[in-house]
């Protein structure tokens, strides 16, 4: 059992070890990982030594306090988020030891290959083929949608179908995606904010090792709900101070800027950052159920909350600029590597959140969710339940 | 950190008085009662007041009370709400203690927090905290004036008058004239009370007691209203499971399931603003904020609760037999109860520096 005590002492053996002073930031991070500093909670050998989760934060506050060089967390959220967990939970012996430590460093980002221009919401009709060749090996075609970093990704998890005379949940297969493949082509894809944050991806007889498979064939969908689960709880894991969501830019330019008040955009103002202060505190009530282990049907409503608040927030703040509201910062297309609602205007800031309430899961899936699972009220009829993938409508 | 869980030991005291209600307070008897006149069920707070010892949780174990905090009491009324009780719990054991501990007296406290007597503080319901409220005339001792919309004055056994003096003063209830109005909400009814030359005694300042004792209601009302709330939405989803309508069960209808889900997401929020509240009362930690957000948010949810209730019943919410409009009625007087949401909204803009155009 490894307790914060003992987690403090190896954090700072790690530290007298590799003076962060002066050793390369990837050598202190291989370092980290192989002392069992990255993930506290992940075995030991994979970064971790199989402590409580929650002690992690005894380890990053030593090395926040020593000055010590982190993974940029927000540039690898795919790889940490939802790659890693499935890895984990799936992979080989083989395959943890070969990707976890690149993944966690940093040295290989990694994007996710699961949505299509026909699989959104029903991400289970996915149609990108894997088929067997002589040799074992799988060759991939088709075309994925919505992916962001696969401009700067080695890697991918990739969802595909190997099976498409069985109904769709059934023939689908988990696979690690090499992105310098080169029947691999990245197109990015450009957004109403005018940057291209995600991507399209065109498979053309990409070839992949059955090595790269995670889970066996035809279970990928089991697989890839590891993946998913993990998105949502990184979407709704965040600790928040007062004022520290979108509220807070529009709340400073209030009290800066007097002239712009009016009576109607106050009492709107007034009622969203009575709603944010909510949802902030609902987040917090979360964490509080979660840390004392008795986790509450709340986190499947947090991203539905977000979503709606964002957009409001941000709609209220281009009306409250008045002239300034009719400017826009840049339009010209750039690639951001993540995104920062902050450091752009409040007209990046409105469009962009338009995309809240339909990335990672759309809002409308969502209240199905909380209405089946939560209150148990009937599930939608479902006509493709036992058809084959091959035989539904498209 | 503000505290948002409830204790083991606030989950089994919700379970207690859950079980007294569901034995004594079910919705038929509710309604038959607010067809009588006597429209508070003194049996039933009797049991709650004095068998449980539930109107000494603000009380400290010194003075008679049980020396609890508002947690607990924001529990007891998140069960009180679900069952739409008609028991003076939030006047007396809630805002009028709060305003006996602001006077320090201690003599009325233990009569309060035993359930020996019941205690109403003279102020109309709608008043905010920091609101304005009427004074009556104070006369070498004895009292002159109306004062109208009390709540649950008809059941006081004692009234707490704010006077021109300054002064809170206790008045004994047979030394008033308490006149029932028609009230939306007939499970806490409103009532003109008169005061002609009624003998008063002056127990402190009315303006800090009341603001506090205001406060208090205003913040743990939020817990009433998420109890009130939650019954709302887990009968209705119970009934349209049952319902059916187009060989369908008219719960699986998306439109619906879609409203209901909507609801369960503003109530989580309710909870979190509600244990907020509770807790900052409880520690004083941030309070004045944090009772404004709760109040400003639990109002239109418990009414929007409500309102969606009664629709999704469908001609069964109309009729006066079933008891969705008892929960409506309430919701809605609630809504204006220690100040309306607007007010809570107009608080918050001083307290949060988020003022009004010049």
């Amino acid at each position: 059992m490894t307790d914060a005590a003992e987690l403090r002492e190896r954090t700072r053996a790690l530290l007298a070890e590799h003076p962060p002073a002066s050793t390369g930031r990837l050598d202190f991070l291989r370092a980290r990982f192989d002392a069992g500093l990255a993930w506290v909670h992940y075995p030991e050998g994979l970064g971790g030594l199989g402590a409580p989760r929650s002690l992690q934060a005894v380890v990053d506050a030593e090395l926040q306090a020593a000055g010590a060089p982190d993974n940029d967390p927000r540039r690898l959220g795919i790889g940490l988020g939802m790659a890693a967990p499935t890895i984990l939970r799936y992979g080989t012996e083989e395959q943890k030891r070969r990707y976890l430590r690149p993944l966690w460093t940093g040295e290989e980002v990694w994007c996710q290959l699961f949505s299509e221009p026909g699989a959104g919401s029903d991400l289970a009709a996915l149609g990108t083929r894997a088929v067997r060749d002589g040799g074992g090996d799988w060759v991939v075609n088709g075309q994925k949608v919505w992916t962001s970093s696969a401009h700067v990704a080695r890697w991918a998890i990739l969802i595909a179908r190997t099976d498409p005379d069985v109904p769709k949940h059934q023939g689908i297969t988990y696979f690690i995606c090499d992105m310098t493949d080169p029947g691999v082509e990245v197109r990015p894809l450009r957004q109403i904010t005018g940057e291209a944050e995600f991507n399209e991806v065109f498979l053309t007889d990409v070839r992949i090792p059955d090595d790269r498979r995670l889970g066996g064939i035809g279970d990928g969908w089991r697989v890839a709900q590891t993946t998913l689960m993990n998105e949502r709880v990184s979407i709704g894991g965040m600790r928040i101070p007062r004022e520290g969501g979108m509220i807070g830019p529009v709340a400073r330019t209030w009290r800066e800027r007097p002239e712009l008040r009016t009576h109607d955009l106050h009492q709107r103002l007034l009622t969203l950052w009575v709603e944010a202060e909510v949802v902030r505190l609902t987040g917090e009530r979360l964490r509080q159920q979660l840390s004392a282990g008795q986790p509450g049907p709340e986190g499947s409503g947090m991203k539905l909350a977000f979503a709606r608040l964002n957009q409001e927030i941000s709609g209220l703040e281009v009306e409250l600029l008045g002239e300034e509201g009719l400017h826009y910062d840049d339009w010209t297309l750039r690639r951001p590597e993540l995104v920062d609602f902050t450091g752009r205007d409040a007209g990046y800031r409105y469009l962009r959140a338009k995309g809240n309430s339909i990335e990672g899961g759309t809002s409308e899936v969502l209240l199905n969710i909380v209405s089946e699972r939560v209150l148990g009220l009937p599930a939608e009829p479902r006509t493709d339940k036992d058809v084959a993938w091959k035989d539904l409508a498209r | 950190m503000t505290d948002l869980l409830y204790s083991e030991e606030e989950e089994a005291l919700r379970v207690a008085v859950r079980d007294l209600l569901t034995d004594h307070c079910d919705p038929a008897g509710v309604i038959a009662r607010t067809e009588s006149d006597t429209p508070h069920d003194l049996a039933l707070w009797k049991s709650l007041a004095d068998a449980m010892g539930l109107a000494g949780l603000l009380v400290p174990e010194e003075l008679g009370g049980h020396g609890a905090s508002h947690r607990e009491a924001a529990v007891v009324l998140e069960e009180l709400g679900r069952a739409v009780a008609p028991v003076p719990y939030l006047s007396s054991a809630v805002v009028a203690t709060e305003a006996l501990l602001a006077c320090g007296d201690d003599e009325l406290l233990l009569r309060l927090a035993s359930g020996r007597a019941i205690g109403v503080l003279a102020v109309g319901l709608h008043i905010a905290p920091g609101g304005a409220f009427t004074a009556v005339r104070s006369e070498g001792g004895a009292l002159h004036g109306t004062l109208t919309g009390i709540a649950d004055a008809a059941a006081a056994d004692v009234l707490l008058v704010p006077a021109d003096d300054g002064g809170l003063h206790a008045v004994d209830a047979g030394a008033v004239t308490v006149t029932p109005q028609v009230s939306l909400d007939q499970t806490r009814p409103v009532a003109t009370v008169t005061l002609d030359g009624s003998p008063g005694r002056r127990i402190g300042e009315a303006e800090p007691a009341v603001r506090r004792a205001l406060r208090a209601g205003a913040g743990l009302l939020a817990s009433e209203q998420l109890g009130l709330a939650d019954w709302t939405l887990t009968e209705t989803v119970r009934y349209l499971k049952e319902r059916k309508q187009f060989n369908r069960p008219v719960g699986g209808f998306q439109a619906l399931k879609h409203r209901l889900a909507q609801l369960w997401l503003e109530i989580a929020g309710l909870r979190a603003a509600a244990r907020g509240a509770a807790d900052a009362l409880a520690t004083l930690e941030d309070a004045d904020v944090t009772v404004a957000v709760a109040a400003a948010y639990a109002a239109p949810v418990a009414v929007h609760a409500a309102e969606e209730a009664l629709q999704l019943h469908g001609g069964i919410g109309m009729t006066w037999e079933h008891p969705v409009h008892l929960y409506l009625k309430r919701a809605k007087a609630d809504a204006i109860a220690y100040g309306t949401a607007g007010r809570h909204r107009a608080a918050l803009a001083e307290l949060v520096d988020l003022r009004p155009p010049l």
